[in-house]
């Protein structure tokens, strides 16, 4: 579990988190959604430590990151796996390379074990005959799996997704967020999602945050969210011509 | 004001760099990998570039020699003390700015852009020692290179002076040999170990501190070509100034 209590960042003088709080769950699939420019991103960067926040603090399963020492946040730091927006996968390394880059900096296993690990979080994505292929070689779907696979391959309690399905046809875009949704039950982890994409909410949205210019607006899950009389959120949802057509039809009664 | 946060945070950068050592195995593959890429990979426009110097070196001096009374075997001993104390260490240097500085950013940048840096923070790993120790152990060798420069120099010299007809083999090998000093090598080996310091160094700092996209890609690796050559110089003349003048 991941409790945010009173999150404040600002860059440049510009406050961009103005006082977030509030809580993702173990073994479900948290999304942080809301508009470009809302703050999203920097909160999944204040939450992998990537950002020090100005104020207020973040505690995994009870353990404030601001108040540990450097060696205990980079303890803490290697039970988190991050799935980044443009998968931030090593150009220079193969598929397994890439998945076994973990393993080989934590921990001191023979390299038969580690390709066991490698292959099984490559089964796990549904990844198979691209062990030896280069990022560039492969689909961006398939670089989303490999960098989902890189993420799990340590177990991490801790799962960051920043935008998954961004770039990703729609069909792939669903595969890649019900995988996720799976490794979360699967390995009872604490999955956290940015994005922006309705679909991605309907689909796996069990826990929904909605940012609006730094600010905490709304938080709720996939079925409130449709029902809901926040101006902003609904203003976000129904943005969409397919979601208008929704309400539409629902104001309609049909 | 700018330049001053600049020098403060290249510091910075270096404390950084040696500071929570990447795993030892991990470490010794990244070392050999960028000896191939930064050493082995400069090797051929080290030994084309040298024999050429060189070449023309000879030629100058000996088109410059008019007078009768300035024996042939000046050709050689120009040849070797220009291509020993600066082409060879300088000039190499400034065009390796230009090869391996262009590189090592431009490397680095795009693992800032397409956010591998924070791949490897978030994953625990501390970045700048894991991505420019290696390049600052790999530099390490670098006076090899000029070693081989300074041979190709002085055999391009050889070359054009004998074949061209300015000077016979004998007087180019009693001129090589004339009035010799065994510390300008060691002169020429400390620049050499200091410019490959710089080599490693600026370009990694104007890669990892970039923000932008590809567009700045291409800033970054341009002004680390120019801060690389500036530094070069100046420290050239700060060493020489200090090593060599009594």
């Amino acid at each position: 579990m991941i409790e945010v209590f009173d999150l404040h960042k600002a860059f440049n003088g510009e406050e961009i988190l103005k006082g977030i709080t509030t809580t993702f769950s173990r073994g479900k699939t948290n999304l942080i959604i809301g508009t470009s420019g809302s703050g999203k991103t920097v909160f999944l960067k204040c939450m992998l430590g990537l950002f020090k926040p100005e104020k207020g603090k973040i505690c995994y399963d009870g353990e404030a990151y601001s108040e540990l020492d450097e060696e205990d946040q980079r303890a803490l730091r290697e039970k988190m796996g991050m799935v980044f927006q443009g998968s931030a996968l090593f150009d220079s390394m193969t598929v397994e390379e890439n998945v076994m880059f973990p393993l080989k900096m934590f921990t001191r296993q023979k390299k038969d074990e580690m390709l066991h690990r490698v292959n099984e979080a490559l089964d796990r994505v549904n990844l198979d005959n691209a062990n030896k292929k280069l990022p560039s070689e492969i689909s961006g779907g398939m670089q989303k799996r490999v960098a989902i696979a890189r993420a799990i391959v340590t177990r991490p309690k801790y799962l960051f997704c920043d935008e998954p399905n961004s770039g990703l046809d729609p069909k792939t875009a669903t595969v890649i967020d019900n995988l996720i949704q799976e490794i979360t039950i699967d390995y009872d982890i604490t999955t956290v999602i940015n994005t922006h994409d309705m679909n991605s909410v309907m689909e796996i949205g069990e826990k929904i945050v909605f940012l609006k210019n730094g600010n905490l607006e709304w938080e709720g899950d996939k079925t409130q969210i449709f029902k809901t009389d926040n101006e902003a959120v609904t203003d976000f949802v129904y943005s969409s011509n397919l979601f208008q057509k929704v309400r539409e039809a629902q104001l309609k009664g049909l | 004001m700018f330049y001053l946060d600049d020098i403060g945070r290249y510091v910075l950068m270096l404390k950084g760099v040696f500071s929570r050592m990447t795993k030892r195995s991990v470490l010794k593959t990244l070392i050999f990998k960028e000896i191939d890429d930064l050493i082995i990979g400069s090797l051929g426009i080290t030994i084309f570039l040298a024999f050429f110097i060189g070449a023309v070196v000879a030629i100058q001096t000996a088109l410059n020699l008019t007078s009768p009374l300035i024996p042939k075997n000046l050709i050689a001993f120009a040849s070797r003390q220009s291509v020993i104390l600066e082409f060879a260490p300088t000039f190499i240097s400034v065009i390796m700015a230009g090869k391996v500085g262009s590189f090592i950013t431009s490397s680095i940048g795009t693992m800032r852009v397409t956010e591998q840096i924070d791949a490897l923070e978030v994953m625990g790993i501390n970045s700048l020692n894991y991505l420019v120790f290696p390049k600052i152990i790999a530099m390490l060798t670098y006076p090899f290179v000029i070693a081989i420069a300074m041979f190709m120099g002085i055999l391009g010299a050889y070359v054009a002076g004998v074949y061209g007809g300015f000077v016979s083999s004998t007087e180019f090998l009693s001129g090589l040999r004339e009035e010799f000093i065994p510390f300008h090598l060691v002169y020429a080996f400390i620049k050499t170990f200091f410019f490959a310091f710089l080599l490693a160094t600026i370009p990694s700092f104007h890669g990892y501190y970039m923000k932008g996209g590809a567009l700045e890609v291409g800033k970054a690796s341009t002004s680390a070509f120019v801060w690389t050559t500036v530094v070069i110089i100046i420290s050239n003349y700060i060493i020489t100034q200090l090593l060599l003048s009594q």
